[in-house]
């Protein structure tokens, strides 16, 4: 079954032609890696996933919603679809306790005790539980960015979008993050993750999409993509973010 | 040499209380009415909605290029006159208290609408797609999470304004209104004592203007922690 459905998208700034025709599948359960040089609109197709960016042209379904229907109510969309960002954007002026409940308490109205324990128990999985009371700019960059993935998890998402949940982090925290991501991919997490972290694909995604120039270059089981990408452009990404 | 004789300031303190009292009422009520319209033009100047952006732009650019004396002394002369005849007030009552606080708060909110508006913009673009990715909407968005943000980097620009706006209120004296300004101005007047009475006004704005200041260094230094 379908999870996420694009199909044909595209857009553009102006004439600046970001997104060109394409079209990717993620079926539920599955885990989906997205990379590809920077600026290849990586980013930008995921973002028109919740509909953060407007596309212009083609179709996006998630969970049988249209995306660009106009009559799609997007925030009821949002609400089901997690998603983390590079740069974490946890709300600085909220304690990490608040910014696991606001949410589930402004927009599904869950009462706040039942909001808290449910936030708690997301925060006790990230393994920061002791850090409730803190505000973000008291954590590290690991330990923020696995909150943000906790705060998302408290919507109880259909599927998780994660747009480079590493790239802002120093190096020996990069782990901390992935740990998290892999366990709820091998929990059975519908994924669209758009990284550099080819050990995580290689881990736990079923397919690898690398993109080049805004449009889907390759599309392919991951053992394929890994072993024998057809592109020339591929091989040349891998070669150059692997070859250390 | 003039002989200081400080001997006329006692026994006029509580009048001056009074003056005092009417400076204040009046820096409150354009503080905040000026912080309430002055962020509805934020809004509506940073809104998608061309007319309004358009309204509130010119509404800004308008009172930020008259002087104040000229806005007060418009609300002292036409606003009681429209007022008298609006609300059929007996003409010569005395509505020089509200066409001030009616001026300042005007005349501020365009000062204000300015420091709110770089405020919303100084909170990063993420916070707002972190929120709307949680389903959260437009509204509370901005109420919950851009507002709360921008004003606490706000917080010294604000207080700054305000210490301008508590010194301009002397310039009620052009309509002869009893503000802590004139209220010295009339006793020393009365007295024959102005230089010792204007001393000691000045005295009292510069301790309670130069403390705010000291105030706005702490948030300051809050806020960039």
């Amino acid at each position: 079954m379908s999870m996420i459905s694009i199909r044909n998208v595209s857009k553009h700034y102006g004439s600046f032609q970001v997104l060109t025709d394409c079209s990717v599948e993620v079926n539920k359960g599955e885990v989906i890696v997205v990379c590809g040089p920077s600026g290849s609109g990586k980013s930008t197709l995921i973002n028109c996933v919740n509909g953060l960016e407007p596309f212009q042209a083609g179709e996006i379904v998630v969970n049988e919603v249209s995306v660009g229907d106009p009559k799609t109510k997007l925030s009821n969309l949002r609400a089901r679809v997690g998603m983390v960002f590079q740069h974490f954007e946890l709300f600085p002026h909220m304690t990490i306790a608040e910014n696991l409940t606001i949410a589930q308490e402004k927009v599904l109205a869950r009462p706040h005790d039942q909001a808290l324990e449910k936030g708690m128990k997301l925060l006790d999985r990230v393994g920061l539980k002791a850090h409730a009371h803190k505000h973000p700019g008291e954590l590290s960059g690991g330990q923020q960015q696995r909150v943000a993935i906790a705060r998302a998890l408290a919507m109880d998402p259909i599927c998780m979008l994660f747009d480079e949940p590493t790239s802002a982090l120093d190096p020996e925290m990069i782990n901390e993050v992935l740990d998290v991501m892999v366990e709820l991919a091998q929990e059975g997490m519908t994924m669209m993750v758009v990284t550099h972290e080819m050990g995580f694909a290689r881990k736990v995604a079923h397919r690898v999409v690398f993109m080049d120039k805004g449009a889907i270059v390759e599309d392919a089981p991951k053992d394929a993509f890994f072993g024998t990408p057809r592109s020339e452009r591929a091989q040349q990404f891998l070669a150059k973010i692997l070859s250390h | 040499m003039y002989e200081f004789d400080w001997s006329s300031i006692p026994g006029a303190l509580p009048f001056l209380w009074t003056g005092m009292k009417v400076t204040l009422e009046i820096t409150a009520t354009a503080i905040v009415f000026g912080i309430v319209w002055g962020t509805l033009l934020a809004a509506m100047r940073l809104s998608p909605f061309r007319v309004l952006s358009w309204c509130s732009a010119a509404y800004v650019n308008l009172f930020r290029s008259i002087p104040l004396l000229m806005v007060l002394l418009w609300f002292f002369l036409i606003v009681p006159q429209v007022l008298e005849h609006v609300f059929g007030l007996a003409p010569g009552s005395d509505v020089r208290m509200t066409s001030a606080m009616a001026g300042f708060a005007l005349f501020e909110a365009a000062y204000y609408s300015e420091i709110i508006r770089a405020g919303i913009q100084s909170v990063p673009k993420g916070q707002v797609a972190a929120a709307y990715a949680l389903g959260i909407g437009y509204g509370q968005a901005m109420w919950l999470v851009v507002l709360p943000q921008a004003f606490r980097n706000m917080v010294p620009l604000l207080l700054t304004q305000a210490i301008i706006l508590f010194q301009d209120t002397s310039l009620v004296y052009v309509s002869a209104l009893a503000d802590f300004f004139g209220a010295a101005y009339k006793v020393g007047d009365r007295d024959g004592r102005i230089v010792e009475l204007l001393l000691f006004a000045g005295a009292v704005y510069f301790v309670i203007c130069y403390s705010a200041s000291l105030l706005v260094k702490y948030f300051r230094r809050k806020v960039s922690a």
